[in-house]
């Protein structure tokens, strides 16, 4: 009976890839719609006159969609560039040299992993305020300079390449630094694509810490964007609304069906650690 | 924790010179390597979360330069808030409609999925799409989707001659229509973690009840793969709650916690308390209480993980 298998299988499927894909299918037909055919009783997919050029750029011109995307590109490459800076090294001392209070550290990046981000929006609210950094791009980014998470992936990463490459660059006469940069991190590729992708997709989708931090227009990221825009005239109207919110998700939807099986593998690979 | 006692506190005496100098270099390599990180957890991580502890304690507000030592004034006020415990039992069901339904609906895609390998690829990227989704974007949408009159929604239930009510403005409705949305974002995470719980079931196990007769599809299911992925259910189970339990994006973008507090969560009550009214110390009370929560949630999943590795 492999032919009714195969058909329950796929129509099972069918339905909830549905459930999956209707919003995106619904956001796409309403972007391409004057108002008016919007509020009609019946409903076409696919438009009976075509406004979506009029929508996209209602959408482009009254707010900065591409600067919030800039904005978005920018404060996550910028993160997760500090985040290696800081956490590589780290996670190379506590994978492979000895020194005295390694086991606390360790313990203590463990204690970290627990404490959800969330939880320390107040102080760092407090302490971009004493520095006179709200509503900055610095803002945006110090905050999430430090990650247990990175430190903790690296560290389990770097365990399991053999000693042997570490010795054989130390009688090559490689500093310890160099070493780090030179021949560690190129091996460490995979896990860090894994947690660069990790780090990526949420800094690009929060929306908690970037309506904290800051106000101004100018320097939103693309979640704390859209939500400017629904509040300004232009996104009154459905279908620039639309419009705009197909210009917030595409890039990292995009970007996902590029390289499908490494952001399955990022995303999963660490909440399996 | 074990605790290693590290060679280097073995009499140094017991080491050549040229092993004592390379020993001193590597401790102070160690010590640059981890120095930004340890300045950067004490400043951004530790420091933070002492300091939420302390501003529980206080009634002091961003800005201003005196405060008052209350003790647990601000608890006591949180613990007798109405609306503090409405917010907490919103936060529970929603995390109790979520999680049965990503969970079975993860498991049910996973197991159709892996079942056959036609289309497979294509299946798991239009199940993963909600999960890499801008949240803040397609709650717009699925507002819109919800709409009472030009929603889609509505629109379909009059097909069948109902009418539907307005969703995200009526007290009754609003939670499980955000819960729908959850289960919309969550299920392709829950689906992609069954699927590595499925392929690490081995193959010589479906062997074995096939010679034990146990070959039909539902057999095998009841003899061999539900069992096997018992652990991995309880692991989608704690991590689906815990991003359940964090919601915010929908609730700020689509009802501001209303209609009457009906959707207010725990995080959404945090942040308007903090940063809308400017509560701090109220807020900071709130802060530990949820940090609090997460972190048995956290626990519990360290310990089911340290029990998986058992299985695998």
């Amino acid at each position: 009976m492999p032919r009714l298998g195969e058909l329950a299988r796929h129509g099972g499927l069918l339905l909830t890839t549905a459930f999956a894909l209707i919003p995106f299918i619904w956001m796409l037909s309403l972007s391409l719609k004057p108002q008016a055919e919007i509020f009609q009783p019946a409903f076409h997919l696919w438009p009976q006159s075509f406004h979506g050029f009029e929508n996209y750029r209602i959408a482009l011109t009254s707010a900065p969609m591409l600067r919030f995307l800039l904005n978005g590109l920018f404060v996550c490459a910028t993160i997760f560039l500090l985040q290696m800076l800081v956490c590589v090294p780290c996670a190379y001392a506590l994978a492979k040299l000895r020194f005295r209070g390694r086991d606390t550290l360790f313990s203590a990046v463990l204690v970290g992993l627990l404490v959800p981000p969330q939880a320390l929006a107040i102080p760092h609210f407090v302490l971009l305020h004493v520095f006179g950094l709200l509503d900055t791009y610095a803002a945006l980014i110090l905050p999430w300079t430090i990650s247990t998470l990175g430190i903790f992936l690296m560290r389990q990463f770097f365990r399991a390449v053999p000693d042997e490459l570490i010795d054989a660059a130390r009688l090559d006469g490689l500093g310890e630094f160099e070493i780090i940069w030179r021949v560690m991190l190129p091996v460490a590729v995979p896990a860090l694509a894994a947690f660069g992708i990790f780090s990526v997709v949420a800094h690009w989708n929060d929306l908690f810490w970037p309506l904290i931090a800051v106000r101004s227009e100018e320097l939103s990221t693309p979640a704390l964007g859209i939500l400017l825009f629904r509040d300004d005239e232009a996104g009154q109207l459905m279908g620039p609304l639309m419009a705009g919110s197909v210009i917030i998700v595409a890039p990292l939807i995009l970007a996902f069906l590029f390289a499908q099986q490494r952001f399955i593998d990022g995303i999963s690979f660490t909440a399996n650690n | 924790m074990t605790l290693h006692v590290s060679a280097d506190l073995a009499p140094t005496g017991a080491l050549t010179p040229s092993i004592a100098a390379r020993r001193r270099r590597e401790r102070g390599t160690a010590w640059l390597a981890i120095t930004p990180a340890l300045g950067l957890l004490s400043l951004l991580l530790f420091g933070p979360v002492l300091a939420v502890m302390l501003f529980s304690l206080t009634d002091w507000q961003i800005g201003s330069s005196t405060f008052h030592f209350l003790g647990l004034d601000n608890y006591r006020a949180l613990l007798s808030d109405a609306l503090f415990w409405k917010t907490l039992s919103n936060t529970g069901l929603y995390v109790v409609l979520v999680v049965p339904g990503t969970v079975l609906l993860g498991l049910v895609v996973a197991l159709l999925i892996e079942a056959r390998p036609g289309l497979r690829s294509f299946y798991r990227a239009a199940h993963f799409l909600p999960v890499m989704s801008t949240m803040a974007a397609m709650a717009i949408v699925w507002g819109a989707m919800l709409h009472p009159t030009i929603g889609l929604v509505n629109r379909l239930l009059a097909e069948f001659g109902i009418i539907g009510v307005n969703w995200l403005r009526d007290e009754r409705t609003v939670l499980p229509a955000l819960a729908v949305i959850g289960i919309w974002q969550n299920f392709g995470f829950a689906m992609v973690l069954f699927v590595a719980g499925l392929k690490s079931i081995p193959r010589s196990l479906y062997d074995a009840a096939d010679i034990d007769g146990a070959d039909g599809m539902l057999e095998r299911l009841r003899t061999v793969t539900l069992p096997m992925l018992g652990p991995a259910t309880m692991f989608v189970v704690i991590l689906t709650a815990t991003r359940a339990f964090e919601v915010f994006d929908t609730v700020r973008v689509l009802t501001q916690g209303g209609p009457n507090f009906a959707s207010d969560v725990l995080l959404h009550r945090l942040y308007t308390e903090s940063f809308d009214f400017l509560r701090t110390g109220y807020g900071a009370a709130l802060t530990v209480v949820y940090l609090a929560i997460v972190m048995l949630l956290t626990l519990v999943q360290a310990r089911v993980l340290d029990r998986r590795v058992h299985y695998s």
